[in-house]
């Protein structure tokens, strides 16, 4: 049985190294970065800083390490309570 | 409608190089490309620059354009990944390694540096190879770079040169003096160039070049250590069979701390869907050679289409029937590679000059035969 849609919309917290962000429940983890101050996910071998950019599953550019499993794509992974996000791990 | 001296058909490699040689000589150049630059076989290929001896107009041509990138290199962008790392010829066995002798005096004539390596310095060079291989022969020169940011630095050199950059311009056909675009514009120019690879029959009937589809896979971050191109000599027999699959050895280190592992061969095949059973092959094989290959993630697989000629020789000159039709195709498994040498042998055949080499063999005239009314008036 579905719950009638309340007004409000849910919302989850989780954390992105270390920071917590409070979402609307279906917002994908790479959506949530993307509300943090710093849209990096990765670095290239020189250190320079990659981020989301297909927002699909295709690009591999958003993988993070998500609730200690390494090389998530963040596009495809929607924000849980208390899930823990490590990014360029 | 607008007047070039010189429309290229085909952004890929060999096009884009061509539009940068030709604007660096003062011709006036429009490349036209139905998707984007290097979007093509170009996108799929693994960007080896390799010189290859199997006969003597292919080792002409591709040391001589191994010789012309590295002129190119310090001026490529960092994003192009050019990295002189060299190809390691592997020896399995003493047959394998009897060729290396052979192939030594071959490249050392034509004045590429060839140097022998025995198993143990081979395992010196390259702790990660299996053990057992009996030896190396070591192409100090060869290089890899990635192919689509290649071909994209060479179109944007031609057009801050002034030529006209067309993307998303599909060709619908070419006539004498000109080129007309799917959207109905008609391009006029003096010389047309067909450089669309694969497609390039599509535009030229009865142009003999077909498919060769090939597997590349692309692994993670931290894969095995290897400081050279790594090639079975064994790949010399699968590349060149002309009938059935086949699988060999090849792993090329990126400068991203990646592995690019290949290779596969499927003849006449134009299909681009990746063959499970046959990527299995390919990978099985590979994990002979770099044991450390197991456990390791893909990050990716893909297909592309090489186009193949019935001699492996790209088209490199004019259309004997046509003679205001350039043909710069047919580049199978080495367009990367030559397609510095084959924009200079177009260009020098376009504007009458001679050649550091002998353009005769990329001849289209040895598989077009000129009908009997041009042969009377020739
Ligand atoms: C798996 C694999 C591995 C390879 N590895 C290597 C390697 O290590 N080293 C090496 O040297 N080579 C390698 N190659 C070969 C190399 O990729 C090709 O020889 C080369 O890319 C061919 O370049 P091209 O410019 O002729 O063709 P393409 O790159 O296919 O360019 C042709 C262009 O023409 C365009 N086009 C087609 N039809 C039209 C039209 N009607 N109008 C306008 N534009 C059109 C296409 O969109 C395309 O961009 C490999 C190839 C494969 C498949
Ligand atoms: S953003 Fe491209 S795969 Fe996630």
């Amino acid at each position: 049985m579905r719950e009638p849609a309340s007004k409000a919309t849910p919302l989850v917290t989780l954390r992105i190294n270390g920071r917590a962000v409070t979402v609307p429940v279906g917002t994908s983890v790479a959506a949530a970065l993307a509300m943090t101050d710093r849209f990096v996910s990765r670095a290239d071998l020189s250190g320079r800083p990659r981020g989301p950019l297909c927002g699909m599953g295709v690009c591999f550019e958003c993988r993070a390490t998500i609730d200690g499993v390494p090389e998530v794509l963040m596009c495809l992974t929607p924000c849980r309570e208390d899930q823990e996000v490590v990014t360029d791990a | 409608m607008s007047a070039f001296d010189c429309v290229i058909v085909g952004g890929g490699i060999v096009g884009a190089a061509l539009a940068d040689v030709l604007s660096a000589d003062g011709v006036s150049v429009a490349l036209v490309e139905a998707r984007s630059i290097g979007a093509g076989t170009t996108a799929c290929g693994m960007g080896h620059l390799v010189a290859m001896d199997d006969n003597a107009a292919e080792l002409a041509l591709t040391s001589w354009s191994v010789s012309l990138w590295r002129e190119l290199a310090d001026g490529l962008p960092r994003a192009v990944e050019y990295d002189a790392c060299g190809t390691l010829w592997l020896a399995a066995d003493d047959e394998e390694m009897a060729a290396v002798s052979a192939k030594v005096a071959n490249y050392r004539a034509a004045g590429v540096r060839a140097e022998v390596l025995d198993s143990a310095a081979l395992h010196e060079a390259e702790p990660a190879l299996a053990p057992g291989l009996v030896g190396a022969l070591r192409v100090v020169d060869d290089a890899v770079l990635y192919p689509p940011l290649a071909a994209r630095t060479f179109a944007l050199r031609a057009q801050a040169r002034g030529a006209r950059l067309m993307t998303g311009c599909p060709v619908r056909e070419l006539r004498s003096g000109s080129v007309v675009i799917s959207n109905g514009e008609v391009l006029t120019a003096r010389h047309i160039v067909l450089a669309a690879g694969v497609a390039s029959p599509t535009l030229c009937p009865g142009l003999p070049i077909s498919p060769r589809k090939g597997h590349l896979l692309i692994t993670r971050r931290g894969a095995p250590v290897v400081h050279h191109q790594l090639v079975e000599l064994g790949y010399l027999k699968s590349a060149h069979g002309t009938d059935g699959a086949s699988v060999a050895f090849n792993a090329q280190p990126r400068v991203t701390g990646q592995l690019l592992l290949g290779s596969s061969r499927q003849p006449g095949d134009a299909t681009r869907e990746v063959d499970a059973a046959l990527l299995e092959r390919m990978l099985k094989r590979a994990a002979m050679f770099l044991p450390g290959l197991d456990g390791l993630q893909a990050l990716r697989v893909w297909t592309g289409l090489r186009p193949a000629t019935p001699d492996g020789l790209p088209l490199l000159g004019p259309h004997p029937e046509k003679p205001w039709l350039w043909l710069a195709c047919g580049h199978e498994g080495l367009g990367i590679t030559t397609a510095t040498g084959s924009a200079r042998l177009v260009a020098d055949q376009l504007l009458g000059r001679t050649s550091p080499i002998d353009a005769r063999p990329y001849s289209p005239a040895r598989f077009l035969a000129v009908s009997s009314r041009e042969v009377a008036h020739a």
